[in-house]
C-alpha cells in the first residue's frame, strides 16, 4: 500500500486533507505555569517534554498534529460504574467503554499497522477497555504491547484503567515501557465514591456500598503513587457528576497533584436515558458547558488540567475529534492481508511538525505581547468559537463544522479552554434551522465565531443571539488571530460601540462527541 | 450441581472466564458458555462462585 503524503495536503493552508481535525494548541500566552495541558517545552522538564510532546492528550498542541488509536482488547472489567452500561454498544455512539467490534491482541496488531500505513500522524497507541485494560490479568492488554513493542517501536504505548487492579501491574507496565497510564478518579472519599459505583469484584469477591468505594479509593491512590516514583506519567479522568463530585473534584484535583499526577483531565457525565445506565435512568444529569469551564479554572493552580478530551470511544482511531474506526473494520483489515510496517513517512511527518512547531511558538509570544502592551489589563477575557479542521487554524466552514474549538481570550494570552460538538448546520448544501439552534445554543457563552466562510442566514441569526460571525481570519493561525480580534474589540468596548457578552451558559451536547468522517 | 450462563443477557466481556478457578468457561461458537462437568459452583475454593460475583450482566446462574 504505497501510501506517499504530500505534507502540503496534510499542512498546507486550509487543505488539512488527512488531519481532518484538530484542536487548538499551546497558550505560550498563558501568565501563570498553571495553563494545563497547553504547556509548551519552556514549562516542563525536557525528559517529559519528550514524552509528551507528540502525545495528542498529554500535549494540547500536539493534538493539532498528531492521532491516537485505541484497540478494543479488553472487554472485561472489574467494577460498575453507574455511568456505564457495557451492554450498550451503537457505532453511533461515542462515549468511552463504547466499541463495535471487539479485537484479539493478533487482530489488534494488523490494525495497528494498516493504520500506521495510512495515517502518518499516528503517535499513539491506547488500550482503554471497553472494559479494564487490567481486568482479567491484563492479559490481551499486554501481549498487544507485547507485539507492538517488537514491530513498532516507535509508536508509544499507553493505557487507562479504573486503578483497582493497578498495584498488581505496575513491575509489568514500567517493563513494557508504558509511559503514560491514565486512571479514571472520581473521587477521594469513599463517601462520595458509593454513590458512583454499585460494587467492585477485589480479591475474590464482590464488594458493595461504603467497603467497595473504600478499597477502590485506597487502590488508587497506591497505583497512582507507584507509577509517578516510577517515573511513568499520569493522567488522571474524572467525570463531573452535578450534585454527586461536582465540587469534590477540587478535593481530588489536590490528592493526585499531590502524588504527583502531571494532568487532570475533568470531563461532563454524559448522560441519556436512551444509554440504559444507571446514572442515563435515574435522570442524573451532566453539567452545563459554564459548570464544566468554572469547575476547570477553579482547579487551575492544582495538578494541571487537560481541556481537549474528546471522550472517545474504546475503538477511535484518529486525530481526536475525528474518528475513522469505521474505515477500519475487522473483515477490511483481514482483506489487507500481510502488512509490513513503513516508518518513512510518520518520519518525513513528524520532523515536518517540529520545524513547523518552532516557528509557532515565537509568533504567537510575539502577538500576546503586543496585546498585553496595547489593551492593558483591565478588559475582561472573553470567549470565542473557532471552526477548525486542524493545524492550528481556521480553516472550516460553519455549516460544515461538527466540533467547535473554544478560545478564551484577554489580556493575558490566548487559550485553548474547551471544545463544543455540535450537528452540522449543512449537510447536502442546505441549512438545517434545528441544526442552527443547537449550534448556537453550543457555543451561546461567545462572543464571536471564527469561520473559514459562512452563509448569510446562519450569520444574521447568530447576529440575532449576539455572537459576531467572523471571517475575515479565514485559514489564519487561531491565536494571532483572536489576539488580533480582541485588541479590536477592547477598543470598540472602550468607544461604547458594543457591550460586554457576560453571564451566558451553554449546552454540552450528549450524544456523539466524535466526528465520524463521512 | 453447576452454573451456567444467561446467554440473552450476556455480553461476551470474557471476565468470568479469566475468574473461574477450574477453567469451566470458554468461548465456543460465538457465546461464553460453563462446562458443567468442571464448575464446582467454586465449593471449597472461594465464598461465592467467582464468574457471578465478577459478572457485570448478572447472567451466570444457577443452572
Ligand atoms: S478519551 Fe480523552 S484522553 Fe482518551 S484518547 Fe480521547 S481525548 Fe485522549
Ligand atoms: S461457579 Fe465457579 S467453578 Fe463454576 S463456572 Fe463459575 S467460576 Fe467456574
Ligand atoms: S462475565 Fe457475564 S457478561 Fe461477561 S462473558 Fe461472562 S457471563 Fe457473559
Amino acid at each position: 500500500m504505497a501510501n506517499v503524503i504530500s505534507l502540503d495536503s496534510i499542512l498546507g493552508v486550509g487543505e488539512l486533507k488527512a488531519a481532518a481535525e484538530a484542536p487548538p494548541a499551546a497558550a505560550s500566552g498563558c501568565a501563570s505555569s498553571s495553563c494545563g495541558s497547553s504547556d509548551g517545552p519552556a514549562d516542563m522538564a525536557p525528559e517529559v517534554w519528550e514524552k509528551v510532546k507528540n502525545h495528542p492528550c498529554y500535549s494540547e498542541e500536539a493534538h493539532h498534529y498528531f492521532a491516537r488509536m485505541h484497540v478494543a482488547v479488553a472487554p472485561a472489567c472489574n467494577i460498575q460504574c453507574n455511568y456505564c452500561n457495557r451492554k450498550y454498544d451503537c457505532s453511533n455512539e461515542s462515549r468511552p467503554g463504547v466499541v463495535s467490534e471487539k479485537l484479539t491482541p493478533d487482530q489488534a496488531l494488523r490494525k495497528i499497522l494498516a493504520v500506521a500505513q495510512e495515517i502518518p500522524q499516528l503517535s499513539v497507541i491506547g488500550i482503554a477497555g471497553p472494559g479494564d485494560s487490567l481486568a482479567a490479568g491484563g492479559k490481551n492488554t499486554f501481549k498487544t504491547f507485547e507485539m507492538l513493542a517488537k514491530k513498532a517501536p516507535d509508536l508509544k504505548l499507553c493505557l487507562s484503567t479504573n486503578g483497582l487492579a493497578l498495584p498488581d501491574h505496575v513491575d509489568t507496565i514500567a517493563n513494557y515501557n508504558i509511559d503514560h497510564v491514565t486512571i479514571t478518579i472520581n473521587m477521594v472519599d469513599p463517601e462520595v465514591g458509593q454513590h458512583i459505583y454499585p460494587w467492585i469484584f477485589h480479591d475474590h469477591k464482590r464488594w458493595t456500598g461504603l467497603d467497595a468505594a473504600k478499597i477502590l479509593h485506597e487502590r488508587q491512590m497506591l497505583g497512582l503513587e507507584m507509577l509517578t516514583s516510577r517515573g511513568i506519567l499520569v493522567k488522571v479522568n474524572s467525570v463531573m457528576i452535578p450534585g454527586i463530585n461536582d465540587e469534590h473534584l477540587m478535593d481530588v484535583n489536590k490528592a493526585v497533584k499531590s502524588r504527583g499526577a502531571f494532568l487532570h483531565n475533568i470531563m461532563p457525565l454524559i448522560s441519556d436515558p436512551a444509554h440504559g445506565t444507571h446514572f442515563g435512568l435515574t435522570g442524573q444529569r451532566g453539567p452545563t458547558a459554564q459548570e464544566l469551564k468554572v469547575l476547570q479554572d477553579q482547579c487551575e493552580g492544582g495538578a494541571k488540567l487537560m481541556r481537549h478530551c474528546r471522550q472517545c470511544r474504546a475503538d477511535a482511531v484518529g486525530l481526536l475529534g475525528e474518528d475513522r474506526g469505521s474505515e477500519f473494520t475487522i473483515d477490511r483489515i483481514e482483506a489487507m492481508g500481510e502488512v509490513e510496517y513503513d516508518q518513512e513517512a510518520a518520519r518525513t511527518y513528524r520532523e515536518h511538525v517540529e520545524g513547523e512547531r518552532a516557528g509557532r511558538h515565537a509568533a504567537k509570544a510575539a502577538a500576546q505581547a503586543d496585546v498585553a502592551e496595547t489593551v492593558g489589563t483591565a478588559v475582561q477575557p472573553i470567549l470565542i468559537a473557532v471552526a477548525t479542521k486542524g493545524g492550528e487554524r481556521i480553516n472550516e466552514h460553519f455549516g460544515h463544522a461538527k466540533e467547535f474549538q473554544i478560545y478564551e481570550v484577554g489580556p493575558k494570552g490566548a487559550k485553548f479552554v474547551g471544545h463544543r460538538r455540535v450537528d452540522q448546520y449543512c449537510e447536502g448544501g442546505s441549512g438545517d434551522e434545528d441544526a442552527l439552534g443547537g449550534v448556537l445554543s453550543a457555543i451561546n457563552d461567545c462572543t464571536a465565531v471564527f469561520v473559514a466562510k459562512i452563509g448569510g442566514c446562519p450569520s444574521t441569526s447568530l447576529k440575532d443571539a449576539g455572537i459576531e460571525p467572523v471571517d475575515r481570519f479565514a485559514f489564519e493561525y487561531i491565536e494571532e488571530s483572536a489576539l488580533t480580534y480582541f485588541k479590536d474589540y477592547a477598543e470598540r468596548l472602550g468607544q461604547g460601540a458594543i457591550n460586554a457578552r457576560e453571564g451566558q451558559d451553554a449546552v454540552i451536547r450528549t450524544g456523539a462527541f466524535t466526528a465520524r468522517r463521512a | 450441581m453447576a452454573y451456567k450462563i444467561k446467554a440473552s443477557d450476556c455480553t461476551a466481556c470474557g471476565a468470568c472466564e479469566a475468574e473461574c478457578p477450574n477453567n469451566a468457561i470458554s468461548f465456543k461458537k460465538g457465546a461464553y458458555a460453563i462446562n458443567a462437568d468442571l464448575c464446582t459452583e467454586c465449593k471449597g475454593q472461594f465464598s461465592s462462585p467467582q464468574c457471578a460475583s465478577v459478572c457485570p450482566a448478572d447472567c451466570c446462574v444457577p443452572a
